[in-house]
């Protein structure tokens, strides 16, 4: 004789809402953006493939170009790039991540999490960790190419380049989120990001050089937030590097506004200020969406 | 004392100039499985997202699992499991990764998760897919991971947007298996939406909402009664003749209906010897049918549920309303 083994219910007990719910809630979005990152090889091939392009195609022609008729002893140009192709990856990636928040909504998944008894901000804070992090793991990549460009392997300018990336890609994914939140698909959301950072990029000094700009050029490269989050990672690489004042100058020659130097730690804490300020907006705007 | 897993009263949304739902009022007992039956575009989905707190009502008020839909949002939400009409899975991940994400974010002791998984997972036969992506998963397989899922966080009251729609009979038949079962081993109320009537039956009480509005609520065996007339059918060898007779003799109105004779009559079983003793026409066989749920849309609406579909606005039209 068989008896009827009915499962045991072990009924759970959801706990009231609080911090360390909503915590977890981030934590947990957060964990997400990284599984669904590793779980995407083509992805990180293309991510990683695309810069390098950049680097070593684009640099390379450049290069060339200013090397050959004006016979100039520079550093290499590609040396020059290094950090704005470290930028342009991180920048990529973190814009990719946030439009993952239009991504859930085309295929449904926002709503498991809007309807989840947590306050929608830690939704945005797990997105926009989730996303800086993994563009900091992309990021990172490109760095392991620095040999290839005369940048020497120092662990402190590893280290520095990592917390610089994330900061950079925490306040460009929340730049993305911001834009992401009311939209409702993806190519909408490439578009709008096509426009957005093809100018912001080029006028970053990503591209090319800042000094000797005519001053409406030079004004726009100022008000540019991106500009901000490049010139740190291109002061990082440039002090490990040996180079003449005038080469200095030439290729790294930092921010001023008017005749003031704005030193790295004023610029971190600028795009610090732009990443909690975007999120704040964000939040709001998705607090009001549906 | 019993408080109702969801009272409502006078529930209305406006999208603009539509009106969605135009004051609903009804109560759901707990442990009761309720269905809301109308034909797509009839203010079904709508109102599920107001009592799920996915959208504001215009006017009215609800309360779910005792907590007021407006006021106390995270409340209702903590009490509530959702099944939707479109997929919410995630297919890069696995099963079980989908089942600890809903975990982590309805904050479910982590001590218990586990256990939880395992059991829920078990309750829809899932048990050896886990580790699987559910990007490999059928359709059936999905929507019984999302039952799953929206079970996990032990909720009071389980909403089910239309949880067979899509599916094959076969699967659609196993899905309300599982939530039968699950009612024998949840303490559980489950609201539901359909267009299907075949599943109407399965609910304890039924309310038949068209146009944004609740035509009438009941049991379905009361709905079926209050029709009155069964529906007979004849196989005979002259079904013209029939016909007419039925007219002359009964004053029955009958029509051909898939191939043969048809006609209402109230209880039919007893009509049936006098049509033997009557009837000058050699009868063939005969099949005398209750009321189907059928026919009670259609004295309520006076259409059926295919016609109200087909006579409202494009499907798209509706999706965008449902937003």
């Amino acid at each position: 004789m068989t008896v009827e083994t009915t499962p045991r219910i072990a009924r759970v007990t959801v706990p009231r809402r609080g911090v360390r719910h909503d915590l977890r809630a981030v934590r947990v979005v957060l964990h997400r953006e990284i599984l669904r990152f590793l779980a995407d090889r083509t992805r990180i091939i293309t991510m990683t493939l695309q810069p390098i392009l950049w680097l070593f195609v684009l640099g390379t022609g450049i290069g060339a170009l200013m090397s050959g008729p004006l016979g100039s002893q520079g550093p290499d140009f590609r040396t020059f790039m290094f950090p704005g192709v470290i930028s342009m990856s991180v920048i990529m990636t973190a814009m990719f991540s946030a439009g993952s928040i239009v991504w859930d909504r085309e295929f449904g998944f926002l709503r498991e999490m809007l309807v989840a008894p947590i306050s929608r901000t830690s939704i945005l804070i797990g997105k926009c960790l989730g996303g800086a992090l993994v563009a900091t793991l992309q990021g990172l990549v490109i760095v392991a190419l620095a040999g290839l460009v005369d940048v020497p392997y120092s662990p402190l300018l590893i280290l520095t380049l990592a917390a610089e990336m994330f900061l950079a890609a925490f306040t460009i994914t929340a730049f993305g989120v911001l834009v992401a939140v009311r939209i409702k698909n993806m190519q909408t959301f490439f578009g709008v990001v096509q426009m957005a950072v093809m100018p912001m990029l080029f006028l970053s000094g990503a591209v090319f050089p800042l000094s000797n700009l005519p001053s409406w050029l030079s004004v726009l490269t100022s008000l540019n937030p991106l500009t901000y989050a490049v010139d740190p990672l291109r002061q990082a690489v440039f002090s490990h590097l040996n180079l003449t004042p005038a080469e200095s100058l030439m290729f790294n020659p930092g921010i001023s506004w008017f005749d003031w130097q704005v030193p790295v730690g004023v610029q971190l804490g600028l795009i610090s200020a732009a990443g909690l300020v975007l999120l704040l907006i964000a939040a709001i705007r998705f607090r009001r969406a549906d | 004392m019993s408080n109702p897993a969801i009272a409502v009263q006078g529930l209305t949304k406006t999208y603009g100039k539509t009106e969605a739902v135009k004051g609903v009022d009804f109560q759901v007992e707990p442990g009761e499985i309720f269905g809301f039956l109308g034909p797509n575009g009839a203010g079904k989905s709508t109102t599920i997202n107001m009592l799920c707190t996915l959208a504001r009502p215009t006017a009215g008020s609800a309360t779910v699992a005792g907590h007021d839909i407006v006021r106390e949002r995270d409340e209702v939400r903590r009490n509530i499991g959702l099944v939707f009409q479109d997929q919410t899975v995630d297919g890069y991940l696995t099963a079980e990764m989908n089942l600890r994400f809903h975990a982590e974010m309805y904050g479910v002791p982590r001590t218990a998760t586990a256990d939880r998984i395992h059991q829920v997972l078990d309750i829809v036969g899932l048990q050896d897919r886990r580790s699987h992506k559910v990007e490999t998963f059928s359709g059936g397989m999905k929507r019984r991971l999302e039952i799953a899922r929206g079970l996990l966080h032990s909720p009071r009251v389980l909403f089910l947007d239309e949880p067979t729609v899509g599916l094959d009979p076969q699967t659609r038949a196993a899905i309300w298996g599982y939530i039968n079962e699950l009612r024998r081993h949840e303490d559980i109320t489950i609201f539901m939406t359909t267009h299907y009537m075949e599943e109407a039956e399965y609910c304890d009480r039924i309310a038949i909402i068209d146009q944004g509005r609740i035509v009438v609520l009941d049991t379905p065996e009361t709905l079926k009664a209050s029709v009155g007339k069964d529906r007979v059918q004849l196989h005979t060898v002259d079904d013209a003749k029939a016909i007419t007779l039925l007219k002359e003799r009964f004053g029955i109105e009958a029509a051909i209906h898939e191939g043969q004779v048809t006609f209402a009559v109230a209880s039919g079983e007893e009509f049936v010897p006098r049509l033997f003793a009557d009837l000058k026409v050699t009868i063939r066989s005969v099949n005398v049918a209750r009321p189907s749920l059928d026919d009670v849309f259609m004295s309520y609406t006076g259409s059926t549920i295919r016609d109200a579909e087909a006579g409202s606005p494009h499907d798209w039209m509706r999706a965008m309303v449902r937003r």
